[in-house]
């Protein structure tokens, strides 16, 4: 038996959160905070600001993940996926219990972490390689390898700055796709970037784990690459471990308990998911005539968001994926879809948009929606789970053929009415 | 799979202390990597590049040899021109200053690389100082430059310029890096580290001599470890034309010393927690 790649022990994170109004940041507050304390201990009591809170993002995780395994994290916001994995890659300290490592570690949290706009695309793979740990030898070996893998030969002295998102994500994926660590941690970045080129980078991942045996930790939303890129699963929930296992069974799991959302979700402006520029506020699905979240397909389908823009992100692009009970992602949608004329304007300020998925064209079922705004090809302001969910009940059939037991038991993920035509035989080949 | 046993690294709560120094071995790359990127970038997309690093000591020098030296009628350092007086002593003052900016928000500047990766923090800080070594080498050619123009050329004495340097650069190095820490958290040393630099130009003796001081606060004025620095730098460049207060310098290094452990001690134990807070 093979000593495990990682050992986890008695995991645990717990930060100290500031309410509104204690202002931790400021010198004034340290120092009249610590007169404060000074005159509570000469009082003899203990001083406990009422403004602070402990919070615990991960706690008594217990886990070993062994040599070769590709493992999928799996979770909700806030479930301390993210946290388990600064962990890991020994961004911040652990409050409790060990880790224990065999194999060299790298850990790859954003795509181009260090880029420096001024620099060409030369110097930055030199700069980027030696960031995530490469040494330099070992960048200057793989140097046209990597220039090879990114496709961009020609920019190769152009600052990265005058690059378009694209180049920008496909320089930096190189760079990381040639890191060869025993033990790799990867955040969700292959989420951003072409369709093409993330495929070209998992295929290159999942080649070197086949291959030599390389472990692999990779945080995900998309519950179809955790099927089809890893053997194992570990499902962590508001912070403790729930499941582990294979990885069908874990996000089976997972997208089980996924299930208990209701038709509306609304955020306090404390946790509103985003960042500085961008919130969501709240998400909504509704039908004209729609009650508990039971939609019919003949009517079409409104999902809403609410969001605030404090400033506009660069290439805001708001959008959600419309996953199946399973898992599945049924489709994308973004309000860039159509022609760059007719996108709705993201100017500062509240707003909320409508996107109708049109009638008949879903087949009965539970359906989630799963928000994701982003900066183009940059990065992610929110990327969320299932945060509403609504059913599709079947009534758009017209034919008589098109029954109520068969509603239940149409195969498919779609429904919609084709056009059927006779073919003259003539013209048949 | 290879045979050999591959390394093991250990995470665990409240022991970061062991591997620290030699990540730091480890890392050492990564140091030169910062440095020269923040060399490269330093005068990138400006119009005249690197002639900044010639203009800035050159104005100065003109506008305090004018001010100081003619309208004040301020003393130079013995027999030595006024200007080669000033740049002798902006040559170490530029360095720490800058130095000392740089350093106090290295750790703020590069918060990209700090909340995501793995590193030793202390390298931020530290490539940074080494950084403004260029701008000091810059200098120094300028001045070599006047000082061949002036013919006031130096004698043995510039052989102690080194430790000089030394001193200013851990003096730098120790204000910075309890500027870098309390910078993560407190935003407020964004206004204090130019504030600082600022009051410390007129505290330091670079646009006039320490002899113009009085008597009786020259000692409680030597206390500064620059004004140790940039005497020291005069008593090297203008052979031996310069005054150093030796017993208040000697005090002002151990306050260095001090402060450079204190600052170190300080990093080490919230560094763990930047990337939660930055």
């Amino acid at each position: 038996m093979n000593a495990p790649a990682i050992t986890i022990e008695n995991l645990g994170k717990r930060y100290v959160i500031a309410h509104q109004g204690a202002a931790v940041h400021s010198f004034r507050d340290l120092v009249s905070g610590t007169f404060r304390r000074a005159g509570g201990r000469l009082a003899g009591r203990a001083v406990e600001d009422p403004r602070h809170e402990e919070f615990w993002a991960l706690r008594d995780l217990d886990l070993e993940i062994g040599k070769g395994d590709v493992v999928g994290v799996v979770g909700r916001n806030g479930a301390g996926k993210s946290t388990l994995l600064k962990l890991l890659s020994r961004i911040t300290e652990p409050t409790t219990g060990r880790i224990r490592f065999r194999g060299r570690v790298a850990s790859l949290l954003e795509v181009g972490t260090g880029f420096h706009p001024e620099l060409s695309g030369r110097e930055n793979i030199f700069l980027n390689g030696a960031i995530l740990g490469m040494g330099r030898s070992e960048i200057r070996r793989k140097f046209d390898e990597i220039v090879a893998f990114s496709e961009i030969e020609k920019f190769l002295d152009t600052p990265v700055k005058r690059y378009s998102s694209g180049m920008y994500v496909r320089l930096a994926f190189a760079v990381a796709a040639h890191l060869e660590p025993d033990i790799l941690l990867v955040d969700e970045v292959l989420a951003v970037g072409d369709a093409s080129f993330q495929r070209k980078c998992i295929g290159k991942m999942r080649d070197v784990a086949d291959s030599e045996g390389r472990t692999v930790l990779f945080v995900s939303h998309n519950m179809q690459s955790v099927q089809s890129l890893c053997n194992r699963g570990v499902y962590l929930k508001g912070g403790r471990l729930v499941d582990h296992g294979d990885a069908r069974e874990v996000t089976a799991r997972y997208l089980a308990d996924l299930s208990a959302v209701g038709s509306e979700r609304i955020w306090s402006a404390e946790d509103a998911p985003g960042n500085q520029e961008c919130r969501l506020r709240a998400v909504r699905v509704s039908g004209p005539d729609s009650a508990n979240g039971i939609v019919s397909s003949g009517k079409e389908v409104r999902v809403d968001f609410e969001f605030h823009i404090e400033r506009t992100p660069p290439a805001f692009c708001l959008g959600f994926d419309l996953m199946t009970s399973d898992g599945a992602v049924v489709l994308r949608s973004n309000h860039t879809d159509p022609a760059e004329p007719d996108w709705l304007r993201a100017a500062a300020g509240t707003h909320t948009w409508r996107c109708t998925i049109p009638a008949g064209l879903l087949n009965a079922g539970v359906y989630h929606v799963c928000p994701k705004i982003h900066a183009h090809e940059m990065y992610w302001i929110a990327h969320l789970d299932s945060v509403v969910q609504f059913e599709v009940v079947l009534d758009h059939g017209v034919s008589p053929f098109w029954n109520s037991a068969d509603a239940l038991s149409r195969p498919g993920v779609i429904s919609p009415i084709f056009p059927w035509q006779a073919i003259p035989a003539n013209t048949t080949p | 799979m290879s045979t050999q046993q591959p390394p093991e690294l250990i995470i665990e709560a409240g022991r970061g202390e062991a591997r620290y120094w030699q990540d730091l071995w480890a890392f050492r790359g990564l140091f030169y990597f910062l440095a020269w990127r923040d060399i490269l970038v330093r005068y990138k997309q400006t119009v005249i590049g690197v002639s900044w690093a010639l203009i800035r000591p050159l104005i100065t020098t003109v506008v305090f040899t004018v001010v100081f030296g003619k309208l004040a009628r301020l003393p130079s350092s013995g027999d030595s021109p006024y200007a080669i007086t000033v740049l002798a002593a902006l040559l170490p003052w530029m360095f720490f200053s800058q130095a000392l900016s740089d350093c106090s928000n290295s750790l703020v500047g590069n918060a990209n690389l700090v909340s995501k990766i793995y590193f030793p923090r202390l390298i931020v800080p530290a490539s940074s100082v080494i950084v403004s070594l260029v701008d000091f080498l810059i200098v120094a050619v300028i001045l070599a430059v006047m000082m061949v123009s002036y013919q006031y050329l130096p004698d043995w004495r510039v052989l102690c310029l080194p430790f000089f340097l030394v001193v200013a650069f851990v003096t730098a190095l120790a204000a910075g890096l309890w500027f870098a820490a309390l910078n993560v958290r407190y935003r407020d040393f964004r206004h204090i580290v130019p504030f600082v630099v600022q009051i410390g130009l007129y505290l330091s003796p670079v646009g006039f001599t320490s002899s113009v001081v009085p008597e009786q606060w020259r000692f409680l004025y030597s206390l500064n470890p620059m004004v140790g620095v940039i005497d020291g730098f005069r008593w090297s460049l203008l052979r031996g034309n310069a005054t150093i207060q030796w017993d208040a310098f000697a005090i002002g290094i151990l306050l260095v010393v001090l402060l450079l452990s204190t600052g170190l001690r300080y990093f080490r134990k919230v560094e763990r927690t930047f990337a939660d807070v930055i």
